[in-house]
C-alpha cells in the first residue's frame, strides 16, 4: 500500500503539460458549473419566497425579480399576517392564529422527539447490549420489529385513529398527535441510536458495573453523555420529519390543535393571487427549520448518514 | 455494523437473590393491574352495549387502566427478575408504546375495514364483510392511484441518479464544500406543504409563475403544468424529488467518504480513466450504501401524498393521484370509513410483499455483484 501511494504521488508531481492543464480547466469549470446550478435550483425557490412576501400586485404580475432594482419591497405580505413593524402592536386576528398553530407545531414536535429520544434511546441501548428473548424473537427481531414499522404508511393508521381518537377523546388535541408522531419517528431514532450505543467500547459499561453502578446507573450517568451527540442527530431529525408532518395532522386537528403546515395548506386554495400574503406565511412557516438546516447541518447529515457506511 | 457488537457480553454475574416474599409482592401486583386492565375493558364494554349503563364519558379510563398496567409489568420485572428485570426495562416502554399506538390501530383497521360506516351519517357501523374489498376490485380511480404509484416508484431511478452525481460533485476537491452542502441539503428541510405552495402554486403558476415565464421563453407557449395528465405526474414528481433528493445525496456522500482514496488511484494508476474507474470501482463499492438508500427512499415515496393533495388534488383526472392522496380525498368526500380503511389496508398487505420481494432480491443480486 505504502509503495503504491507514493507512485501515486511521483506520478503527479511533475509539471503537468498544456493539453492536461485545459483539460483541468474544463474539468473545473464543469465541475463548478454543476455545483452553480444546483445551488440555483435549490436555493431559488425559497429566494423567490421571501422577495415574494414583499411585493405588491403589480410586481408579482409583471414577474419581477431583484428586489431595490425590479421592485421597492413593502410590508404588505407581512401586514396581513400581522408581523409588519407598523402592524405588530396592535391587535391581529391572523396573527394571533398564526402564533397559535405554530405554538401547536413546536408543541408538538418538539414532545414528540423528546417522547421518541427516551423510548428510542431506552430500546436502543437495551438491543445494543442485552441478550433478550421473548418468545420466538432475539435481538434482531426485536430490532426488525421496531424499525420495520417504518413502512407503515400514514394512511394506513389515520383512518382507525380517527375512529380510536374520537372514541378516546383525543382527536384535535395535542397530546393525541404527539402520540402519532412519536410513532413516526420512533424507528428511525431506535436505528440512529443503536448505532451510535454500539459505537461506544463495553468496556465501559463493564467498568462502571465493577465500581458498582447499577445497570440504570451505568446508562445514565456513564454511557448516556457520551452518545449525546447521537442523541442530538437523532432530536434535530425527528424535530424536522415532524415539523413539517400534513397527513395526520390535516386529517385528526380541526380548530384547537391545528398545526402550521394544516394552516399553510387551508390557506393555499383561499388566497387568489394574493401572493404576498401567501408568501409571508409560508416564509414564516419554513423560517425555523431552514435556520436549523444552516446552523446545525452537521447533526442532519451524521443522523441521516447513520447506518450508511457499514 | 449490523451486528451486535459484543450483545450479552456484560454477562457480570451479581449474586441478586430474590426472596420469596418479594416475588409474591411481585405477582400480587401484576395480577392486581391485569384485573383492573381487564375489568375496566369489560366495564366499557357492557357499558357501550347498554347492558350495564356506568355512564363512562369516553374510553380514557381503558387507556389509563392500559398505563397503569404498563407500569406494573415493569415492576413485576424488576420485583421478581431483580438485574434481569432491570435489563428488560430498557425495551419495554418502546415495546409497550408500539404495541399501542402501531400493532393494536393498525389490527383494529382490519376490522374497520369490513364495516361499511359512514361517520358523517347518524347511523352506526354496519357489518357488510367483504364487501368493502369487493368493490375496491371495481374502483377504477384506485387502481389508477396503484399504477400512478408505479411512475412514481420508477422516478426513484432519476431521483437516485441525480443525488450520485451531486454526492460526486460534493467529494471532488472543490472549495466552499460546505457551503455548498448546506445550500443542497435546504430543500430536504423544507416543508411539503410549504413547497407545494412555493412551487406548485406560485412558481409554475400559468399566468406570472417565473417557472411558466421561462417555459413560454423556451417556446412552449401554454405552459400549464397541470392541465395534462404526464406534464403534471412529472411536474409533481419534480416536487417531490427536489424534497428528497437531498436524502439520497447525504447517503451516498457518506459512503463516498468512506471509501478509501487508495482505491480509485490505483485504478487511475492501471489507466483507467475517471468514467471507468467510476463503473469498475466507484460504483460496486457503493452498491451497499445505495441499496440502503434507496430502499429508505422507495419507504417514503409508498408515503407520498402531501404535495398531491396541495397541488392538484390528485387531477387532471386522476392522473396524479397517489394512494394515500386518493384514500385522503375519499375520506375528505364522502366520510366512509369503511371503505378507506378497506383500500388502506390492501394498500399494506401490497407494500409489505413488495418490498419483501424487494428486499430479497437487492440481496441476492448485492451478492452477486459483489462476489
Amino acid at each position: 500500500m505504502e509503495t503504491r501511494l507514493s507512485t501515486g504521488a511521483a506520478l503527479e508531481i511533475p509539471p503537468a503539460e498544456p493539453g492536461i492543464s485545459i483539460r483541468h480547466v474544463i474539468g473545473r469549470v464543469l465541475i463548478y458549473g454543476a455545483l452553480l446550478l444546483w445551488t440555483f435550483i435549490c436555493l431559488f425557490p425559497i429566494y423567490w419566497t421571501v422577495t415574494t412576501s414583499f411585493k405588491s400586485a403589480v410586481d408579482v404580475t409583471q414577474g419581477h425579480i431583484i428586489p431595490f432594482v425590479d421592485f421597492m419591497p413593502n410590508w404588505k405580505g407581512w401586514g396581513s399576517l400581522g408581523l409588519s413593524p407598523d402592524t405588530i402592536f396592535e391587535i391581529s386576528t391572523p396573527r394571533t392564529e398564526f402564533l397559535s398553530r405554530f405554538a401547536n407545531s413546536v408543541i408538538t414536535s418538539v414532545g414528540a422527539s423528546l417522547l421518541a429520544i427516551v423510548l428510542g434511546s431506552l430500546a436502543a441501548y437495551g438491543l445494543s447490549r442485552f441478550k433478550y428473548r421473548f418468545g420466538f424473537m432475539r435481538n434482531d427481531d426485536i430490532l426488525f420489529f421496531f424499525i420495520s414499522q417504518l413502512i407503515l404508511p400514514p394512511v394506513v393508521l389515520a383512518l382507525p385513529f380517527l375512529v380510536l381518537y374520537k372514541d378516546l377523546a383525543l382527536l384535535d388535541t395535542r397530546i393525541g398527535l404527539i402520540l402519532l408522531y412519536t410513532l413516526t419517528v420512533l424507528p428511525i431514532v431506535v436505528w440512529i441510536m443503536r448505532d451510535q450505543f454500539n459505537s461506544i467500547p463495553i468496556e465501559l459499561d463493564e467498568a462502571a458495573l465493577v465500581d458498582g453502578l447499577s445497570v440504570w446507573g451505568a446508562f445514565i450517568r456513564i454511557i448516556l453523555p457520551i452518545a449525546l451527540p447521537g442523541i442530538v442527530a437523532a432530536f434535530i431529525l425527528s424535530l424536522v420529519l415532524t415539523w413539517n408532518e400534513y397527513f395526520f395532522a390535516a386529517l385528526l386537528t380541526g380548530s384547537d390543535a391545528k398545526t402550521l403546515p394544516v394552516m399553510v395548506a387551508s390557506q393555499t386554495g383561499s388566497q387568489g393571487i394574493n401572493w404576498w400574503s401567501m408568501a409571508a406565511l409560508s416564509a414564516a412557516a419554513i423560517a425555523p427549520l431552514v435556520l436549523v438546516g444552516i446552523l446545525l447541518e452537521r447533526y442532519i447529515v451524521k443522523g441521516l448518514s447513520t447506518g450508511a457506511v457499514k | 455494523m449490523n451486528q451486535p457488537v459484543a450483545a450479552g457480553q456484560t454477562e457480570i454475574v451479581i449474586a441478586d437473590p430474590i426472596a420469596p416474599g418479594r416475588r409474591l409482592f411481585g405477582h400480587v401486583l401484576l395480577a392486581a393491574a391485569t384485573l383492573l386492565l381487564v375489568g375496566t375493558a369489560l366495564l366499557q364494554v357492557l357499558d357501550v352495549a347498554g347492558i350495564a349503563p356506568v355512564g363512562f364519558l369516553n374510553w380514557r379510563p381503558l387507556l389509563y387502566a392500559y398505563l397503569v398496567w404498563a407500569v406494573a409489568l415493569g415492576a413485576w420485572q424488576v420485583i421478581t427478575r431483580g438485574y434481569i428485570g432491570q435489563r428488560a426495562l430498557f425495551v419495554l416502554p418502546a415495546a409497550l408504546f408500539t404495541l399501542a399506538v402501531a400493532i393494536f390501530p393498525t389490527l383494529f383497521g382490519f376490522y374497520i375495514a369490513s364495516l361499511d360506516w359512514n361517520l358523517s351519517s347518524a347511523e352506526g357501523p354496519h357489518f357488510n364483510g367483504f364487501h368493502n374489498f369487493v368493490s375496491m376490485f371495481h374502483d377504477a380511480y384506485y387502481w389508477n392511484a396503484l399504477l400512478n404509484m408505479g411512475f412514481y416508484l420508477l422516478a426513484v431511478i432519476v431521483e437516485y441518479a441525480i443525488a450520485f452525481g451531486l454526492a460526486l460533485l460534493l467529494n471532488a476537491e472543490i472549495r466552499a464544500r460546505k457551503f455548498f452542502r448546506v445550500s443542497f441539503l435546504l430543500p430536504f428541510m423544507l416543508s411539503p406543504v410549504a413547497v407545494s405552495w412555493m412551487i406548485g402554486k406560485s412558481l409554475m403558476e400559468y399566468r406570472f409563475g417565473p417557472a411558466a415565464r421561462l417555459a413560454r421563453d423556451l417556446g412552449w407557449h401554454t405552459p400549464a403544468f397541470f392541465a395534462q395528465p404526464w406534464t403534471a405526474r412529472i411536474a409533481i414528481e419534480a416536487m417531490d424529488a427536489w424534497v428528497s433528493i437531498p436524502f439520497i445525496m447525504i447517503l451516498l456522500l457518506a459512503g463516498l467518504q468512506a471509501m478509501p482514496k487508495e482505491v480509485t488511484e490505483a485504478a487511475k494508476v492501471d489507466g483507467a480513466n475517471g468514467w471507468q474507474a467510476f463503473w469498475r470501482v466507484t460504483f460496486p463499492m457503493m452498491l451497499p450504501v445505495s441499496v440502503t438508500a434507496v430502499l429508505i427512499r422507495v419507504i417514503f415515496k409508498l408515503k407520498l401524498a402531501d404535495i398531491v393533495i396541495n397541488v392538484t388534488s390528485g387531477g387532471p383526472g386522476g392522473a396524479t393521484d397517489t394512494v394515500s392522496s386518493f384514500i385522503y380525498r375519499v375520506y375528505r368526500d364522502r366520510s366512509n370509513v369503511g371503505y378507506g380503511t378497506a383500500l388502506a389496508m390492501f394498500y399494506l398487505v401490497l407494500i409489505i410483499v413488495f418490498l419483501t420481494v424487494l428486499l430479497r432480491v437487492t440481496r441476492h443480486w448485492t451478492r452477486s455483484v459483489n462476489d
